[in-house]
């Protein structure tokens, strides 16, 4: 393989990168792995209705505010961001 | 096994609802979305809700909008689902269907996170749409007209912004420049990034303002400004003059006006007194009514109260805000306020009601304003107020809606001759028993005893122009009774009807004169008074007549037919006589055609089994034309004309045609075109209807003929909304019918049975069933049948709500403090028990909710509930914080007790942070009074929360958690036999058959097991290899089940033949006990044998058999509310024909707002071996031609097509 095949390769892994939230790269970590899994499912939930309707009726809440719930959720799906290791 | 996968009901749920004029000019149409289903509905003269069109499209809606091109008449409907399109549908009105005018396609199908679909904002000039997504993507779509008015829709126009989450968008009212659109965004880039938490809590919402430019056709971010981190709706204030425009924007506890470069103007929501602290208000749906002078926003929280907004302005500057209390109403997806003063309110979960302004909120109520507000250290000053019983609204419609359906059964408990459909619906306060039975609800107006037992009845007109009917004739085996019909209904004697014979016909002819048929000869009454008498010839009676407005055919006994017609100076002429062959059955004559003198065809029915159509016209007078044999001798003839219509009411063109109906002596209705020139008959139908052989009737539905069939139960024949469809009426069985109409019932059926009398009509034409609802006090989860007993057992609870004892302390309180004049019915431990008493309440919790309180605080209660008569004959409220979740009777080895009642209940459970419970327990029930109460006999402590509970063997089975565990009874408590642990997550049901068990769980599907009585041992020995998360399950047979999973799935799964054989016979049970699993699961694997996506969550599944008879299918409720079923196909050539026509109904006619078909059916699993019956039954309302083209390929005829589709509809309900 030639040197410029590997960097279009590359460029156009980027590009997909900033196309398409989530796609993942050789360096993620599980934690970036664990948040796009979890805001994708708030989003699924969010946008399948019977599915929303049936959390919001085994929680006991309205079903906008569950809706909500869930967007909210979304910010930090899975709690704080490990440190970075700085090398 | 092959499966036809048909919806018995519609979803009944809402999720969005828009209100426009969809059909053009000043009338007012409610689109709404039903998760799968657009209907178009319209609140008629009566201000009752009519479904006008109702339309499957094989997707997931997600958001609707309308909006109207400046200077239009009709508004436009943009449907923003899951299929990556936004699809711009105009209603048909001449054609009675949505018209897709536009669809634009821009990403991927599915409901993901960055493709546009979930919100939908318009500009209110009509000039351009945003279509977003819960983060990054929005698209700007400008609309315009063509030069030949048409609507042209632009290509896609970027507002995106990575990193940023979306939580509303809306349009920015403007006037005539370039359209803006609001919208609350979140950048989380950097909260995700930093470890330490501050960026996260320090993330702040913003409304950002994006402009279109329409000079540069660009999209630019104009403006953003912080806004409450609480903000979650948005709602447009008019602007462009009729006000200050900006936005509203609903956060949790405030209502803050903003706009570009102006101050913000912040107001809180006033709370219930009794709201914990903790807890916010959130408002959930919103209204605007815009009026010429003024304007005002109706806002409803999450706990149901709706606000009126108002804000003071001068200009564009807003000085006040003001909010004050309007009124209560179930919580609501959507509101709609129509011109017409009426506000519709889809309701989240229950009916959805039409209520009518009754005041605009103008008299004093608790109002609080942005003058007002105060800031505290701790925030700012909360309002109080106390919900009371309506004031400005008046409920005058309600919409019937199962959403949710927590659990279902089939069963014939009340011995009728369909079985009955049990559904636990709703939730909390709102929910109910509902038992649905196929047919027509009926209302009845009128029973009255007659003197004897009457043979026949008929209703007769005095002129053919007038409205209503004049007389009511009853026919007695030996007299004739007459009514007439006026204010009362009265015996009269004047009409000139003979009353001493019995009546075998009575009937207006000619334009102004009426006719009796009776043994001995024809009584003709004219308009003055003149009665000219016919006799029968020697001693012969007339046996059988055949009538219509201007034709009478009568047989003699003997089986002479002699022909009479109305000539042009009124009087009835013999025309022709004719002799059958034998005894003749029965006769009818087609009605005359529009414009003609004479009708053609006459039908007889003789006692051979054969059906003749004899013809009319003078110069072939009474020549056979064709003839039909068919099973049984002939009881009953009706002809059935189907105008030729375009457009209307009921839907789609139809070229005039004729249907011949009979009803067989074997109870059969055979149904026949008749060819309207040459009377061949062709394309025969039949139906088993009933014991007894259908007698037919014709009667007025909707101004249009249609047909009674009365069998040993009702049945109506109508067309609706394009189809013919035949429906069993909820009624008892009658004897003989005719249509009536009169002053106060315009369309009614006037019928005999027994000795009375009955006056009806018959409502909701179009739905598969009619409902009984008997109130329940908390959200119910499960319930068993008592088939001997006829008594139903409910398991009921409730999170975040107050004991019984704790409501009616508050309660009193509040009446207390109040002083309210209400009529305080608040004493009665039986809440809910009647709907009447709590219904004008002023606190009634059907209508206002129960007190929300902590989330770790339950409710719950086990009720014992006779059907037949809604009453309640035990209520067991849990008492210190339980839960009952899990319910089944269970007869023990030792027959001391008989049948005992299990419960699973939990104590202190919590979901959040995570689950968390007390003690979970297992209580057990002792049946007295003859099932009618329960005795607790004891309750055993348990380690997690018994889900799911199972007899097994005169044992216990029951799902603790990851446990599956067999307990035996004993005198104190259960006493645990044997166990296994190896479930990999929560075990959810549990069924038994021989020594097999079947576990589903929660989230890894079936586990089949095998109990050793030897060894006293549970095996797992087959699991499934899919990760399936399950909400219902249902065993088929003993190597098979049905499941359903929480994405709206449903499919079989079935152990190998030979791996079950080996499994059977395997002598010392070696093999399972030693053989390994397979990566952790057990050795062996089920197969998943059929997979269908239904798009809808289903909650409960079982297989029963809807009419008798007919064969067995698999029924499923849902949480959207729908019920459906799943049909196996008993031949090779149906599976081929139905997969033929359902891959041509794909090809030729795509699902409406732009999804695949075939995509959206195998949406996470790919479809197999089930054929979907909604796309089929879609064949009808294609246009001709397709219809035709479709027929071709598969080498039939269109006709054919329908009567299979029929058919096999037939099979299933």
């Amino acid at each position: 393989m030639q040197a410029s095949d590997r960097f279009n390769i590359n460029s156009q892994l980027e590009h997909l990168q900033a196309k398409y939230v989530g796609t993942g790269h050789a360096d993620m970590n599980r934690f970036e792995w664990a948040v796009n899994i979890q805001r994708d499912s708030y989003a699924s939930y969010i946008g399948h209705y019977p599915l929303l309707s049936y959390f919001a009726v085994a929680e006991n809440e309205s079903i906008g505010r569950e809706r909500y719930t869930f967007m909210q959720k979304m910010l930090l799906p899975c709690g704080l961001p490990p440190e970075r290791e700085e090398d | 096994m092959y499966l036809y996968n048909l919806t018995l009901q519609q979803p009944t749920g809402i999720i969005c609802a828009i209100n426009g004029s969809f059909s053009g000019g000043k009338s007012q149409e409610i689109v709404v979305a039903r998760g799968k289903v657009l209907d178009l509905l319209r609140p008629d003269d009566n201000g009752r809700i009519q479904t006008v069109l109702s339309v499957e499209i094989f997707g997931a809606i997600r958001s609707l909008a309308q909006f109207r091109l400046t200077g239009a008449q009709k508004d436009y409907i943009v449907v923003g689902s899951d299929s990556g399109r936004i699809v711009i549908l105009d209603y048909n009105k001449e054609k009675n269907v949505f018209d897709k005018i536009h669809q634009e396609t821009f990403g991927k199908s599915g409901c993901r996170r960055i493709v546009p679909g979930q919100y939908l904002a318009i500009d209110p000039k009509g000039r351009a749409v945003m279509i977003g997504a819960c983060e990054k993507q929005k698209l700007v779509y400008v609309l315009n007209r063509d030069t030949a008015a048409r609507l042209t829709i632009s290509s896609p126009l970027e507002a995106h912004k990575s990193h940023t989450l979306v939580y509303f968008i809306c349009g920015v009212d403007c006037g005539f420049e370039n359209p803006i659109f609001a919208a609350i965004e979140l950048d989380y880039s950097e909260a995700d990034l930093d470890s330490t938490g501050l960026a996260a809590s320090e993330a702040q919402k913003h409304l950002t303002f994006y402009e279109l430019d329409l000079g540069l056709n660009h999209v630019s971010r104009k403006w953003s400004e912080q806004v409450d981190n609480g903000a979650n709706l948005l709602v447009t204030v008019p602007g462009g003059g009729d006000g200050p425009s900006g936005v509203l924007v609903c956060a949790e506890n405030f209502v803050i006006y903003k706009n570009q470069g102006h101050q913000e103007v912040r107001a809180v929501i006033p709370r219930r007194a009794d709201l914990p602290i903790e807890r916010g208000v959130l408002i959930v749906s919103a209204a605007m009514h815009k009026l010429k002078s003024m304007f005002f926003f109706l806002l409803q929280t999450e706990y149901g109260d709706i606000f009126k907004v108002t804000l003071e302005h001068d200009g564009d500057r807003v000085s006040e805000l003001k909010i004050k209390y309007f009124d209560t109403i179930p919580v609501t997806a959507s509101m709609c306020v129509l011109k017409s003063g009426f506000l519709f309110a889809a309701s989240e979960f229950g009916n959805h009601a039409l209520y009518q302004f009754k005041a605009i909120g103008d008299d004093d109520d608790v109002e609080v304003s942005s003058a007002t507000l105060e800031e505290t250290r701790d925030g700012f000053k909360p309002v109080y107020f106390r919900p009371r019983r309506l004031k400005n609204l008046v409920r005058i419609d309600q919409v019937e809606s199962l959403m949710p359906i927590m659990d279902m059964k089939v069963s014939n408990l009340f011995e009728e001759e369909t079985p009955q459909i049990f559904t636990l619906c709703g939730r909390g306060p709102r929910s109910s028993l509902r038992i649905l039975r196929t047919g027509l609800a009926v209302s009845e107006m009128a029973v009255s005893r007659l003197p004897g037992i009457p043979s026949a009845v008929w209703t007769v007109k005095k002129n053919v122009i007038d409205e209503f009917d004049a007389y009511i004739v009853v026919s007695f085996t030996n007299a004739t009774l007459v009514l007439s019909i006026g204010e009362t209904v009265e015996e009269v004697s004047d009409s000139g009807f003979l009353d001493t014979t019995p009546s075998l016909a009575v009937s207006l002819i000619g334009d102004d004169s009426l006719m009796q048929v009776h043994p001995n000869g024809i009584r003709h009454i004219r308009e003055d008074g003149r009665i000219n008498e016919w006799r029968t010839p020697g001693k012969r009676t007339i046996a059988k007549v055949g009538y219509n407005r201007l034709q009478v055919v009568i047989a003699l006994s003997g089986g002479e037919l002699i022909y009479f017609e109305v000539d042009v100076t009124g009087q009835l002429m013999e025309v022709e006589k004719h002799e059958m062959s034998g005894d003749v059955a029965c006769l009818d004559i087609a009605p005359v055609p529009e414009g003609r003198q004479r009708s053609r065809f006459l039908a007889v029915g003789s006692y051979d089994k054969t059906i003749r159509i004899l013809s009319l016209d003078p110069d072939d007078c009474m020549q056979a034309l064709s003839v039909q044999s068919v099973s049984s001798a002939p009881e009953s003839l009706l002809f059935l004309e189907v105008q030729a219509s375009v457009g209307g009411e009921d839907g789609a063109d139809h070229p005039a045609s004729l249907f011949l109906n009979a009803g067989l002596q074997n109870g059969v209705l055979f149904r026949t075109v008749v060819d309207m020139v040459t009377g061949q008959l062709s394309d025969s139908r039949s139906r088993f209807l009933g014991l007894r052989a259908p007698k037919l009737f014709p009667i007025i539905v909707r101004g249009k003929r249609a047909m009674l069939c009365l069998s040993s139960r009702p049945w109506l024949g109508y067309i609706h909304q394009g189809h013919f469809l035949l429906t069993p009426l909820s009624y008892e069985t009658l004897e003989y019918a005719a249509s009536f109409s009169s002053d106060q019932c315009v369309e009614g059926v006037v019928a005999v049975a027994g000795e009375a009398l009955r006056i009806f009509t018959i409502e909701r034409l179009g739905e598969t069933f009619n409902e009984t609802v008997i109130p329940l006090r908390y959200t119910p989860r499960k319930f068993v049948l008592q088939p001997k007993r006829k008594l139903l057992v409910i398991v009921e609870s409730d999170q975040g709500a107050l004991t019984a004892e704790e409501r009616e302390a508050a309660r009193k309180e509040c009446f207390e403090t109040a002083q309210a004049g209400g009529n305080g019915t608040g004493s009665d431990p039986m809440e809910n028990g009647g709907e009447d008493e709590d219904k004008d309440d002023a606190l009634s919790d059907e209508h206002y909710g129960y007190p929300k309180t902590e989330s770790d605080k339950w409710v719950s209660c086990i009720r014992v509930l006779d059907p037949r008569t809604g009453n309640t004959t035990c209520l067991l409220e849990l008492q210190e914080n339980e839960a009952a979740f899990s319910i089944c009777t269970v007869n023990f080895h030792d027959k001391e007790y008989g049948t005992l009642l299990a419960v699973g209940t939990a104590k202190g459970l919590q979901f959040l942070p995570k689950r968390t419970l007390i003690a979970g327990y297992i209580h057990i029930y002792r049946f007295v009074e003859d099932g009618r109460s329960l005795e607790l006999l004891h309750k055993t402590q348990v380690e997690g929360v018994p889900l799911a509970l199972c007899q097994f063997q005169g044992r216990l089975l029951a799902g603790i958690g990851p446990v599956l565990r067999l307990y035996d009874l004993g005198k104190r408590r259960l006493l645990r036999k044997c166990e296994n642990k190896l479930f990999p997550n929560t075990i959810v049901s549990i069924h038994a058959y021989r020594d097999r068990i079947y576990v589903s769980d929660m989230q890894e599907s079936f586990h089949y097991c095998k109990y050793r009585r030897d060894e006293n041992q549970l095996y797992i020995f087959a699991d499934d290899c899919v990760p399936r998360w399950l909400t219902a399950s249902y065993h088929i047979d003993f190597d098979t089940m049905a499941g359903a999973d929480k994405f709206g799935n449903v499919y079989f799964v079935r152990l190998p033949q030979d791996v079950s054989d080996e499994i059977e016979e395997d002598p010392t049970g070696g093999r399972i006990k030693w053989e390994q699993g397979k990566l952790n699961g057990a050795p062996n694997k089920v197969e998943e044998i059929v997979q269908f996506h239904v798009g809808d969550l289903i909650t409960s599944l079982q297989k029963a058999s809807l009419i008798p008879g007919g064969g067995e299918c698999i029924v499923y409720g849902t949480a959207m509310g729908s019920i459906g079923a799943l049909h196996a196909f008993t031949s090779r050539d149906d599976v081929d024909f139905f997969s033929h026509l359902e891959m041509h109904l794909r090809q030729d006619h795509p699902p409406l707002c732009g999804r695949d078909h075939m995509a959206y059916r195998s949406a996470y699993f790919p479809v197999k071996d089930v054929i979907d019956g909604d796309l089929c039954e879609q064949y009808p309302t294609l246009p001709m031609d397709l219809q035709r083209k479709i027929a071709d390929e598969l080498d039939r005829t269109p006709g054919e097509i329908l009567k299979k589709l029929e058919e096999v509809r037939n099979k299933i309900i």
